[in-house]
């Protein structure tokens, strides 16, 4: 023991580190931010720390190149000893931080601390978030798979959209006429150089920052934020009442950050390693792209967007979005701080989120997407062919054959994108469902060159027949009086 | 001991002032000499490597029966040694008759994803967001803006040849 502290003495003497950590270990912060509303800050560097040390022991193995990725993430799956488990690790680790970081905006911004003079550090701390979210994407590339090809595909598609440089920035991306080699070896640079390199010096001035400035107090509804008096009250706060931030704040944020990490090894213990998909070989068609579920609302909105809107919100949209994040201090950088008096922040967060969870749920759904598989793979329901006639039984086989089932459901088996069909004889008459068959219209193909008249007969006798028991098949509307058929 | 030594206060200000001057001035030349190739360096594929499309042999025309549209497969002619199965790229040939062709890139025209050919209801449809074409290539429904991308193509003594090279998007054709 003796020794241990000369040993330290010793390094002290030369060093300087304990005198230089010491007064920001126990620097005053107030004692109403020793909460357990702040701990989700350090929650998010606590995660960051442990994707670097995942990172490194991943890169042992992974080997960044197009035709040998793929193998090597294998390799670390089922033979590397524990690979399993850091690529686990890595992966839950990534879900984790997006989440945490999310959460760590949300409060911060409900508790008003990015008003005055803490501007810079929620600038600083939008460019953190839009790092994160680009080493989510990046890693997502790593994961040389099918996804991952896709992915890149749909990101050229976009980055497509842009005028003038379009084919440029696509080239650029890509690293190469295609997504290949050149491609993968930009998304490894980009991810486990570039943007951690960012992330470090961005993560040091946000500390600076929080240090410099004070850790945001309590907000109390009424105690208004003013450029000239904050500072002052502020500092007054912390010298009537403040507390060392270790122990005492630092405390709830060591539980904190334990634990996120015990949470995140065990979901990796739990459900393992994501991936990898499919075997990123582009001309295995039959594959149904999706991306991680950070993206799952981006996908979603590209589905849902009217076509003819969708050039100008998919490149004007991201931008905008992103600069009034910047903005938020500088629209509100002073006023009120606490959320129970800022109805309209509070409103705008909930929208938001309702927004984008309801999208990534979609994106979960996809209930836009045809089922590829559904025509040959899912029976017709047996009450709908019980009972019918040749001709009718001729057109069911006409509904399956020609993959309407692809995109209409019957007993609430097959795609979603159009209508269900259960039911559908009450909804149309003859002359719609012919009409509707032949010509198309809304999200339907026409099928009129592609069906036969004997074929168009049957496939609409068969649909006439489907309506529940004692229930009359559709009028049309200029004449009540049921058609002889 | 060297007496004039660099002491502030002994130079004359003159002297100094030029020294500060031409240490910006090394500095800033040393910056732009490796920040141009740098740049060069990482902006280089934006001027299409290779010349950006070239003829390439799809197979013989046989493998392709009138009336019928069939998967085809080729080989990226800008390729990297390490591209491994990503410099492969599948395309759509429908053979209408004789020497009448469309080929088309398997890329839906809303976000890449590859489309399906269902010969049953002859169409083509994306997984992704439900883009659905006709077998003509021209756009049936959903959120595609076009129809398929075609490729160009030449039949050369019973070979079907296309002209390719490039990840077909809005902004640049195959």
């Amino acid at each position: 023991m003796a020794l241990l502290r000369s040993v330290g003495k010793w390094i002290e003497e030369r060093t300087g580190l304990g005198a230089a950590v010491a007064p920001v270990l126990a620097h005053q912060v107030p004692r109403s931010s020793a909460s357990w509303w702040y701990v989700f800050g350090s929650a998010t560097l606590t995660l960051f720390i442990l994707q670097i040390a995942t990172g490194i022991c991943l890169a042992l193995v992974y080997i960044p190149s197009a035709d040998k990725a793929y193998d090597s993430l294998l390799y670390l799956n089922y033979v590397a000893p524990l690979g399993w488990f850091l690529r686990a690790v890595h992966f839950w680790g990534s879900n984790a931080m997006v989440a945490v970081m999310t959460l760590h905006m949300i409060q911060v911004f409900l508790f008003g601390a990015h008003k005055y003079p803490r501007e810079m550090t929620w600038v600083a701390g939008v460019f953190l978030f839009l790092c994160t979210l680009g080493m989510a994407f990046t890693g997502q590339v790593l994961r040389w798979d099918q996804d991952a090809y896709w992915g890149l595909g749909i990101s050229a598609a976009i980055a497509a959209r842009s005028p003038v440089i379009g084919e440029s920035l696509v080239h650029v991306l890509l690293g190469g006429p295609i997504i290949a080699g050149r491609t993968l070896s930009r998304f490894f640079t980009v991810h486990v150089f570039l943007v951690p390199g960012i992330l470090i010096g961005l993560v040091g001035l946000h500390l600076w920052l929080v240090l410099r400035l004070g850790i945001n107090e309590w907000p109390m509804p009424g105690r208004m934020v003013d450029r000239s008096t904050y500072r002052k009250r502020y500092e007054d706060e912390v010298h009537k009442d403040g507390v060392p931030f270790f122990p005492d704040a630092a405390k709830k944020d060591m539980v904190a950050a334990g634990v996120v990490i015990l949470v995140v090894l065990a979901c990796a213990a739990i459900f393992g390693p994501f991936g990898p998909g499919g075997v990123p070989d582009p001309t295995i068609i039959d594959t149904v792209p999706a991306p991680d579920f950070y993206f799952l609302a981006l996908f979603a909105l590209f589905a849902l967007l009217p076509p003819w809107t969708e050039t100008v919100l998919l490149l004007v949209g991201p931008p905008l979005a992103i600069g009034l994040l910047f903005l938020v201090p500088f629209i509100s950088g002073t006023g009120e701080k606490s959320w129970k008096r800022r109805p309209v922040a509070v409103l705008g967060v909930i929208l938001i989120v309702l927004t984008v969870t309801t999208l990534a749920w979609l994106g979960v759904i996809v209930p836009w997407s045809p089922k590829m598989e559904a025509w040959s793979a899912v029976p017709t329901p047996v009450q709908y062919v019980k009972g019918r006639g040749p001709l009718e039984l001729q057109g069911a086989l006409v509904l399956q054959n020609k993959q309407c089932r692809n995109c209409h459901s019957l007993g609430g088996e097959g795609g979603k994108r159009g209508p269900a069909l259960d039911g559908v004889g009450t909804r149309l008459t003859r002359d719609q469902l012919i009409r509707q068959v032949l010509q198309g219209g809304g999200n339907m193909p026409a099928y009129g060159k592609n069906l036969m008249p004997a074929e168009v007969n049957a496939l609409v006798a068969f649909m006439e027949t489907l309506r529940p028991a004692g229930e009359r098949p559709a009028r049309p509307a200029i004449n009540p009086v049921p058609a002889s058929r | 001991m060297c007496a004039n030594h660099d002491v502030p206060g002994v130079s004359s200000p003159s002297r100094r002032g030029f020294l500060f001057k031409l240490g910006l001035a090394l500095n800033v030349l040393g910056a732009a000499l490796v920040g141009v190739p740098v740049l060069g360096y990482i902006l280089a594929p934006a001027r299409r490597l290779g010349g950006g499309t070239t003829w390439i042999k799809l197979g013989v025309m046989t493998r392709f029966p009138e009336g019928e549209t069939r998967l085809a497969i080729y080989e990226n002619p800008f390729r990297v040694p390490w591209d491994g199965a990503s410099a492969k790229v599948a395309c759509w040939v429908r053979r209408l008759q004789g020497d009448s062709f469309q080929v088309f890139a398997v890329n839906c025209a809303h976000l890449g994803c590859p489309v399906r050919w269902f010969p049953q209801s002859k169409l083509f449809m994306c997984p992704c967001h439900g883009g659905v074409y006709y077998e003509d290539g021209s756009r049936a429904s959903g959120p595609p803006p076009r129809g398929l991308y075609e490729y160009e193509y030449q039949i050369r003594e019973g070979q079907l040849w296309v002209r390719g090279g490039q990840l077909p998007t809005l902004a640049g054709q195959v």
